[in-house]
């Protein structure tokens, strides 16, 4: 009774406000954007909780479990946030569908952080099409970043892959410019994009690159293309490969008695693999091995233990998702996404349109996210639509990550891809 | 008209009807999703005279949807061919690649060839990725959007849904004469008695493999109207879980009669939104258990639930569709075809 | 040459892995004539009631034990409650139903245990073993001698005891077996859980070198699939050496034949299934009389 009251006063403000605003302004205002009403803001997205990508959907859950917690502690400019998250099963036509009910049934102001890059590829052009913001997708292909021009209402969040794999580069020719390169890598766009990377950073020194084997992720173990590395010569290895491929290809070296200098990709170093990878194969061969770092490890509870960052993402998995896995590093992949969203929301203030919230999203820079490596600015203007670029290269020692040198602004790289 | 009795006339016409004006009624969303059903039962239709008709059990069917799909796609994307010309094109290419396949499928039995064309379906976003001067290669290939003709008064989606429709209802004429001529009774006389039907001269190669080469015809084109709605082709999009969800489609609708190509079509469609519903953190335990226990209560899928439930309300002399469920390999119930088709006598 | 004989050697140990799920397989299709599609969902969640245990601090093996008792009791359980209401079902029924208990089993491993790769204990030290510039490891060593333990187990199990005897009977000869007293239900009860406990120690074997996670046995099962039909789908030994055989085929064909090459490795197994279906269904061990449907 109350509520429903209180609900039909905010309307009937709303509405005086607006007659007001016409009246005194004499500017036509925009009929207000779907998705937002007095007290609500609705976002969807889909993410895969079943099928092969299913590890994934966790994103989705660390989410809603920050938008619960913003909407406790009274939401944003006064509005909750309403989350619909569907289970695309990592299919693009189940997306595509999910997206079309999304928007003409749910009623959504944006979508967000849609997962994968088939699927996001999938979906873009309707979005596009609509004129619904397609927020922060959870890909780190390049085209997110690049192709603003046809797809304005279109934005990434984490690093490009391509830059990523620079650094590897630029590290090899610093610290071992006689160097000769093995590449594992997945067989498809993301392994691609690393590949790509790798040469562009190596420039004139492609030739440093000895022999690059592929696997699919329906090979059930990578050790055959180990062992063709290992008969290479190669005495440098770039893993670009997802978890448990990864996984894989360390305890294989190990086990080969090979023992390369070792670069492993980011989406792969998360602090519970490289323990799982230390059980299976002795931890003494992973000392030295070298990655990139752009957000928080919440397995790694020695460097954070002080964190308030990482504080918050714990009372948060503690309260809403208690039977989370807290190490998982999806769900603080979750949470700091979601920091980023609804720091844009309260930017927009209390008139939101689609329009704003895009305009916002492009023209940002958010120098407090908690969860982000510290120091970390997630940054864009109208012309640079990659909003994390910055990044710190990391050697494991013992039973952790030990970032060297200093954050790594990637920009100027990914700028010269386009 | 093809020989159906009354009360079937009467469903076909109801049903008919309720999908011309469907698009008028319910959200427009939802006419998107029925573009999808559409294309379902289409390829159910093809499992349905595959498996329920000609005892052989396809766990490959995705397969065909691939192949359909990625011609109109690449015809579409390279030479800008027109999604219309492009249909009939990946119709006849499915047709060929299913005459092949029904060959080598004549050599194996039950689940022999469940097991060969599993293969085939887990093997094809390998050869679409492969392939990737012609298919995109793992990026796949954006589509563009659906032009409505000029002169026609429909929005594009709702074009699409009569299109594929239409389309639909073809497919559905065509294979009911083709089930009810000579084509259909040679099938049926293979199937129930194998000795008695090559001895009368039916040639159990020719048609067998017919039967083949015709459901992946029907996949084919089912392919095509999976691609087109989604705007986008992947290897992602036909991964051998599409195969898997066919023939699940085919046994909850029912695999013996054409009705159950449609309410499979549905099901499809709309049972894993369902199992969403029911348990967000794992729909696929909801979506397995129900399919379980279908099996055991209701083996004959939707459609015979629904006859068996007719009858028990209202008893009827009719024939049943499916009196006695019987290894799909030796026998199974003619009358079934259609659901209300009546059998002729051969 | 050294990477030649590296290949066959991790091919003979990744084969090991395809030999020890197909034995589950011919198991099921020896004692009712399927093919249990969830039979790698039930290895995999096997494993997990394996890491499990070990994660409540149950010493290693006593874990490993435990699992298997567990695994026999789920078989059984599941041909009690799932299978035998759609027994005399036809065979699609059958495929349906087990593709239905492929997909609950990994959805409830993902909702249990989540989708994070984990490293369950080794039954074996991973301890790498240099022969004369080839290496491997003691795991690899144990996965091959596991199997083939269990091959023997299997074959003197049908060969030299009652209950063996009786379950092969109940198969073959279903009516004959009841009326001379043998429980036919039971026997194929029996088949279940047996199968399951060669799965789960297949399951617990590979783990530490496949790692755990739901989806782990997905991409194995259909290797093992060819394993079981290349060796003969009747015949445990035949899926033995089948695994094996497949393991460094797959390997040589991937790293030296350039058209396939690492892409299209699966695509050569799969070629290998249709291939022998066709020529030679009854595969290199199984007695071509014999057929089935």
């Amino acid at each position: 009774m109350i509520p429903s009251l209180r609900k039909a006063a905010a309307g009937v403000c709303a509405v005086a406000f607006s007659l007001t605003v016409t009246a005194s302004a004499t500017i036509p205002v925009e009929a207000a954007d779907p998705g937002v009403s007095a007290n609500e803001i609705i976002l969807g997205g889909t993410h895969p909780f079943s099928g092969p990508a299913s590890a994934y959907g966790n994103i989705g859950k660390g989410i809603g479990a920050y938008f619960d917690y913003v909407n406790d502690h009274g939401g944003v400019n006064g509005r909750k946030i309403k989350w619909i998250d569907k289970d695309d099963g990592y299919s693009p036509p189940q997306a595509v569908q999910l997206v079309h009910q999304l928007v003409e049934q749910e009623k959504v102001f944006a979508i967000f952080d849609t997962l994968g890059t088939a699927v996001n590829t999938a979906i873009r052009p309707y979005l596009n099409q609509q004129g619904v913001p397609q927020l922060y997708v959870a890909t780190g292909a390049t085209t997110w970043g690049k192709d603003y021009k046809q797809y304005p209402w279109t934005i990434g969040w984490q690093p490009d892959y391509q830059s990523e794999a620079i650094l590897y580069a630029q590290d090899v020719l610093r610290e071992h410019p006689k160097a000769k390169i093995g590449v594992i890598y997945q067989n498809d766009d993301y392994g691609e994009d690393m590949n790509n990377g790798l040469k562009r950073g190596l420039g004139s020194h492609q030739n440093m690159i000895v022999k690059m084997a592929s696997y699919e992720t329906s090979d059930p173990n990578v050790s055959s293309q180990i062992a063709t590395l290992k008969a290479s010569g190669a005495d440098t290895l770039m893993i670009f490969a997802t978890p448990k491929f990864a996984i894989q290809s360390m305890v294989a070296t190990a086990q080969q008695g090979w023992h390369p200098t070792i670069y492993l990709n980011n989406v792969s170093n998360a602090i519970p693999y490289m323990r799982a990878a230390a059980k299976a194969g002795g931890a003494q061969f992973l000392n030295g091995i070298v990655t990139t770092i752009y957000l928080k490890d919440p397995a790694n509870h020695a460097r954070y233990a002080n964190d308030p960052g990482m504080k918050l993402y714990e009372e948060i998995m503690s309260k809403y998702i208690p039977s989370g896995d807290k190490e998982d590093g999806n769900y603080l992949y979750g949470v700091s996404i979601a920091y980023t969203m609804v720091d844009v929301l309260k930017r927009a203030g209390k008139d939101l349109t689609r329009k704003k919230v895009m305009d916002i999203a492009a023209n940002l820079v958010e120098k407090d996210n908690p969860l982000v490596y510290p120091g970390v600015v997630i940054r864009t203007s109208p012309n640079n639509r990659f909003p994390i670029t910055q990044m710190i290269s990391a050697k494991w020692l013992g039973s952790d990550w030990s970032p060297s040198g200093i954050l790594v602004d990637t920009r100027p790289m990914t700028m010269a891809a386009k | 008209m093809i020989g159906l009795s009354r009360g079937a006339m009467i469903r076909v016409c109801v049903v008919a009807a309720l999908i011309a004006v469907l698009p008028w009624i319910v959200p427009s969303f939802v006419v998107f999703d029925l573009i999808f059903v559409a294309a379902y039962a289409i390829a159910i239709l093809g499992l349905v005279i595959l498996t329920g008709m000609n005892g052989q059990i396809s766990l490959g069917h995705g397969a065909f949807m691939a192949l359909g799909g990625y011609v109109v796609a690449v015809l579409a994307h390279a030479a800008g061919w027109p999604y219309w010309a492009g249909v009939p094109i990946a119709a006849l290419a499915c047709g060929a690649f299913g005459l092949l396949i029904g060959l080598v499928a004549l050599r194996l039995a039950g689940v022999y060839l469940a097991l060969a064309t599993f293969s085939l379906a887990v093997a094809t976003p390998s050869f679409l990725k492969h392939y990737k001067s012609i298919t995109g290669g793992f990026g796949g290939m954006s589509l563009q959007p659906v032009t409505v003709p000029a002169g026609i008064p429909l929005d594009p989606q709702r074009w699409l849904y009569y299109a594929a429709w239409a389309v639909a209802g073809l497919a559905f004429l065509v294979s009911a004469l083709i089930v009810r001529g000579k084509f259909g009774r040679a099938l049926r006389a293979l199937r129930d008695n194998p000795v008695a039907a090559v001895s009368f001269g039916v040639n159990p190669y020719v048609y067998k493999t017919l039967a083949f080469g015709w459901s992946a015809v029907l996949a084919g084109v089912a392919g095509a109207f999976y691609a087109i709605p989604t705007a986008f082709v992947s290897p992602d999009t036909f991964s051998f879980a599409l195969s898997i969800t066919l023939l699940i489609g085919a046994v909850l609708g029912g695999i013996w009669t054409f009705w159950g190509a449609l309410l499979g079509g549905v099901v499809v469609e709309f049972l894993p939104l369902v199992a969403q519903q029911v348990n967000a953190g794992a729909p696929s335990v909801v979506y397995g258990v129900a399919l379980i226990l279908v099996m055991m209560f209701v083996p004959d899928g939707i459609a015979g639930g629904l006859v068996q439930l007719a009858r028990r309300i209202a008893p009827r002399p009719a024939p049943p569709p499916s009196a006695e469920p019987s290894p799909i390999a030796t026998s199974a119930p003619l009358g079934a075809i259609g659901g209300g088709i009546s059998d002729p006598k051969p | 040459m050294h990477e030649l004989t590296q290949q066959i050697v991790s091919g003979l140990a990744t084969g090991s892995i395809y030999a020890s799920v197909a034995l589950a397989l011919v198991l099921i299709y020896r004692a009712m004539g399927i093919i249990n599609f969830a039979q790698g969902e039930m290895a995999m969640f096997s494993t997990y009631i394996a890491w499990q245990l070990v994660q409540f601090g149950v010493p290693v093996w006593l874990a490993f034990g435990a699992t298997l008792i567990i695994a026999f009791a789920g078989g059984v359980a599941i041909e009690r409650i799932v299978i035998r209401p759609v027994e005399r079902a036809n065979q699609l029924t059958l495929v349906i139903v087990s593709l239905g208990l492929f997909i609950a089993l990994n959805g409830l491993a993902g909702w249990i245990w989540g989708y994070i790769v984990k490293s369950p204990p080794p039954p074996f030290p991973p301890t790498a073993i240099t022969v004369g510039g080839v290496a491997f490891s003691a795991q690899d060593v144990g996965i091959i001698a596991v199997s083939l333990v269990t091959l023997g187990l299997i074959s003197l199990f049908f060969q030299k005891t009652k209950l063996g005897l009786a379950m092969r009977a109940a198969a073959l000869y279903p009516e004959q077996s009841r009326v001379l007293g043998i429980r036919v239900g039971w026997m194929l009860a029996l088949g279940w859980g047996l199968a399951a406990v060669v799965g789960a120690t297949a399951g617990i074997m590979i783990a530490p070198v496949v790692f755990l996670d739901p989806n782990m046995m997905q991409s194995i099962i259909v290797y093992a699939f060819a394993a079981a039909v290349l060796g003969g789908i009747e015949s445990p030994i035949g899926a033995v050496v089948g695994g094996l055989i497949l393991g460094v085929a797959i390997n040589l064909l991937g790293t030296y034949v350039e058209a396939i090459g690492n892409e299209l490795r699966l695509a050569a197994a799969l070629a290998i299934i249709v291939l022998v279906l066709v020529v030679r269904p009854s595969g290199l061990f199984g007695k071509p009389s014999v057929q089935r449907v």
